[in-house]
């Protein structure tokens, strides 16, 4: 279903990418860079809370389980990078109790990673950020992340090999994280959202009649439940995807509520929006609101040059121009404010923009490029929730299991 | 001579039937507040750190979930990285199991806790549990008894040689010269074992701690004998005088073969407390919390667990049952640890017979005497006297103290406890350090570097 405007307020969503320094693998060498803090809780609640003074609806919190490398597929050696990093989990857990309306989404890696284990603990951040909890779900096929864990065989395949998307390896992954995401769904819905009821006169605490196996049964693993933590406040934590291709818009349309895409332009964009719909169509869910927000690495100054010259700048330092799979802007925030708006009007939800350098590149999101979308009337003044789902104009859901009944 | 200094641990009440949750000053033991009061004042006692037990399956009797205690609770590691937002000082320890979990990931987030606090993390290791809670896994239930100690061990190992696996100097980020590591092969590890084939490239840099401070619990022979080879801290069962004066000689005499000495391990035992203006009214309050916290209801369960088999037609306040336990596998109930404690049902029935006859006491009453842990009763003052006692006599090195009250429970114990044992110059009025290592007066974690060797 397309999220239409809805009365009155401005509908567009911002979301916010943190990664180490910044998308730009040189940025740690920026003035403002802060590369020894890091590893510090409060280098991550300072970057949030900026983007909380711009009112994003969201930060992402990016993580890998291995080590950081400048090759998808192979460990390097490099000592001009940023390396070592920290489990983006527990940084969304650190930063929930000092921020107050932001959403916090960190990355989970499913393919290895328990989903009993990653259920309460999104769970437990969307009581300590009381509703601001969501998570982005994320396979790896990497041989040398297997290895971290020596229980499975990750086999090589040839992604460009025709019907990847259909069948084999790859298709297996994203299956494997769609069944991750119904458990996780399972488990939250486990249990009633009134199945404490502390009965003095009955000695019970909990109604067991509110509390549900999930007997889930997949390919790669079954789960009982119920959870051991009680439903979250928003329900459902909202469930987000990084999607680039026919198989991961499959997965998005099937499990997510938000969808990272990567468009070169409006045509892109236009293009990528219909698969996604068509997927979600294709699993059942074409009634139900999914945002899909095109990803921007940004480079932004008041001044078009400046920006230039500074992405130039850390080009240089890195012997080579930025690669990414996302759209490269460099500019000014009112270029980069007609750049959203005409996604948003080819019917995107909005944007996720990667900061090309931190703090930086999001100080000018915040204080350049926000104050100029409010002046067009194109994005709120304020925070209208105080949870991720109601920014994002998501309802609470019913519970499955309440409404099985 | 300086007294020797108290080290005590706060305990967030949790799921078991300590846990009053029907008197009107019980809140939350879910919402984050709760949690964020509970340590806050643990931090304002200066203790040396707040513990969370783990749940990973609900429990289960009679083939229904268990709804006479606090079910449910959040997940440990999420819970206190949060609270490390809110605290400064306070050490953060956690139970982890090694069955559900893999080296490499436990590692990650013990040093992601520990660099997110600043040096405060603290990790319970605890070996098992069984295929009931393993149905919520992709391991399953399928690893056995001896398995799983050996797992443990292989376990501790491995995450040992993740955290070691950076030297703690590597990181130069040189923002001119453009060099961030000193060199291009931190985190490297193999790891080669009966459960385990792991390797590849540590993605944390070695933590404020260095490894997050060990604590384990248990008191069989090979228990007292993996903590003394490899914790920082036991959780003891033995907060009597004398069982706790014979427990600590024997921990502590084992540290010298592991080329360890006295003060290298903590002995923490376990223990409640009932305060009150006098020594009377505490008593009077102690009566009354063990009766909240043993109804009838829960006396005849606790008796099903021990005899196995279904006792719901039973008068708690009538006789203990006259038939013996039913022995071997247990059906009755699920996910409890206090089950695996009754190692010889029908011995265990003769001797809680044995306390019924002797003294007169119904079910209930057998039950509220045999299942009591030990509580300190009495007046601030009292308490303070007891706790200093133990530590000044070598009963123990502190306490773990779990108060029967979420959140406010621990409230009144550091408003007129502390301060005593603080003028007794048996506890600490302020932090001296930062970390939880240095809280508890503990060497620096071992490092794989010569810090001599470290260039300026």
């Amino acid at each position: 279903m397309a999220i239409g405007p809805t009365s009155g307020s401005p509908d567009l969503h911002l979301a916010v990418a943190l990664a180490d320094c910044g998308w730009h693998p040189a940025a740690w060498r920026e003035p403002g860079a802060r590369p020894h803090d890091l590893l510090t809780g409060g280098y991550w609640a300072d970057l949030v809370s900026e983007a909380e003074r711009g009112l994003a609806d969201l930060v992402t919190v990016d993580d890998t389980l291995g080590l950081q490398s400048s090759s998808p597929f192979r460990p390097d050696s490099r000592t001009d990078q940023v390396r070592g990093r920290l489990d983006a989990v527990l940084i969304a857990n650190r930063v929930g109790p000092v921020t107050r309306n932001i959403g916090i989404v960190p990355s989970q890696i499913v393919t290895h990673t328990e989903p009993f284990h990653a259920s309460k603990a999104i769970a437990t951040l969307d009581y300590v950020s009381t509703g601001r909890a969501g998570v982005q779900l994320r396979t790896s096929a990497r041989p040398e992340d297997a290895a971290l864990f020596g229980r499975r065989e990750i086999p090589a395949f040839d992604r460009d090999a025709p019907g990847a998307d259909d069948t084999g390896p790859l298709a297996d992954l994203f299956d494997e994280a769609a069944d991750y995401a119904e458990v996780l769904r399972r488990l939250w819905d486990s249990w009633e959202d009134d199945a404490e009821i502390r009965d003095v006169a009955t000695g019970r605490f909990v109604d067991i009649g509110k509390l549900h196996y999930i007997d889930f049964d997949g390919a790669s693993f079954s789960v009982r439940g119920p959870s051991i933590t009680p439903r979250p406040p928003q329900g459902q934590p909202p469930i987000a995807v990084l999607a680039h291709r026919t198989v991961a818009y499959r997965l998005a349309g099937r499990a997510a509520d938000l969808v990272f895409v990567t468009p070169r332009d409006d045509a892109d964009a236009a293009g990528i929006l219909g698969e996604v719909r068509d997927e979600q169509d294709r699993a059942g869910r074409g009634a139900e609101p999914v945002h899909v927000l095109g990803d921007v690495v940004v480079f932004l100054d008041s001044d078009a040059s400046a920006a230039r010259e500074r992405k130039a700048r850390l080009d240089g330092l890195l012997g080579r121009e930025l690669i990414s799979d996302a759209h490269v802007f460099v500019g000014t925030p009112g270029e980069l404010a007609d750049l959203i708006l005409s996604w948003r009007a080819a019917g995107l939800s909005g944007v996720r923009l990667r900061p090309g350098a931190l703090p930086y590149d999001l100080e000018r999101i915040t204080r350049d490029l926000v104050p100029e979308l409010q002046r067009r009337g194109a994005y709120r003044t304020a925070y209208t929730s105080d949870t991720l789902r109601g920014n994002l104009g998501l309802a609470r859901p019913a519970n499955r299991y309440a409404t099985a009944r | 001579m300086p007294r020797k200094q108290i080290h005590l641990a706060a305990h967030f009440p949790g799921v078991n039937n300590t846990t009053v949750w029907s008197d009107p000053a019980a809140g939350s033991h879910i919402e984050f507040s709760s949690f964020a009061h509970f340590a806050r004042t643990a931090e304002r006692a200066k203790f040396d750190f707040l513990f969370l037990a783990e749940g990973l399956r609900l429990r289960e009797q009679n083939g229904r979930i268990y709804d006479l205690d606090v079910v449910g609770r959040p997940d440990t590691f999420a819970i206190l990285a949060a609270v490390a937002a809110v605290t400064d000082r306070l050490g953060l320890a956690g139970t982890i199991n090694s069955t559900f979990n893999e080296p490499y990931e436990v590692a990650r987030q013990f040093a992601s806790l520990d660099h997110l606090s600043a040096g405060r993390a603290a990790w319970n290791v605890v070996t098992s549990w069984d295929e009931f809670t393993g149905e919520n896994f992709r391991r399953g239930g399928f690893l056995p008894q001896e398995k799983r100690y050996s797992r443990a061990k292989e376990f501790l190992s491995a995450t040992g040689t993740l955290w070691d696996s950076w030297d703690g100097d590597e990181i130069v980020a040189d923002k001119d010269s453009g060099e961030f590591l000193r060199d291009g092969d931190p985190g490297r590890f193999a790891i080669r074992s009966d459960q385990f084939d792991v390797t590849g490239r540590f993605a944390v840099p070695r933590s404020p701690q260095g490894r997050p401070v060990i604590l384990q619990a248990g008191d069989s022979e090979e228990g007292r004998e993996f903590a003394a080879s490899s914790s920082d801290a036991i959780f003891s069962r033995h907060a009597e005088l004398e069982a706790g004066r014979a427990f600590y000689a024997d921990v502590k005499g084992r540290l010298a073969r592991y080329g360890r000495e006295h003060s290298d391990l903590k002995i923490l035992p376990a223990a409640t407390f009932v305060l009150g203006d006098t020594d009377a009214e505490a008593a009077e309050k102690a009566d009354v919390v063990r009766y909240q916290q043993v109804s009838g209801q829960t006396a005849i369960k606790f008796a099903e667990q021990l005899w196995n088999r279904d006792l719901s037609d039973r008068d708690p306040d009538g006789p203990l049952p006259a038939e013996d336990p039913i022995v071997g596998e247990n059906t009755v109930s699920k996910g409890r640890a206090s089950v695996r404690m009754y190692r010889d049902p029908i011995a265990t029935a003769n001797e809680w017979r044995a306390v019924a006859e002797a003294k007169g006491l119904s079910l209930r009453e057998v039950i509220v005497e045999v299942t009591a842990r030990h509580t300190f009763v009495g007046s601030a003052s009292t308490v303070a006297a007891a706790i200093d006692e133990s530590v000044q006599t070598d009963a123990s090195d502190g306490f773990v103290l779990v108060p029967h009250i979420t959140p406010g429970g621990l409230d009144e114990f550091a408003d007129t406890v502390v301060p005593l044992l603080q003028e007794r110059g048996s506890f600490r009025a302020d932090y001296e350090g930062t970390t939880l290592r240095e809280h508890l007066g503990l060497k620096p974690s071992p490092t794989t570097t010569d810090p001599t060797e470290v260039s300026p």
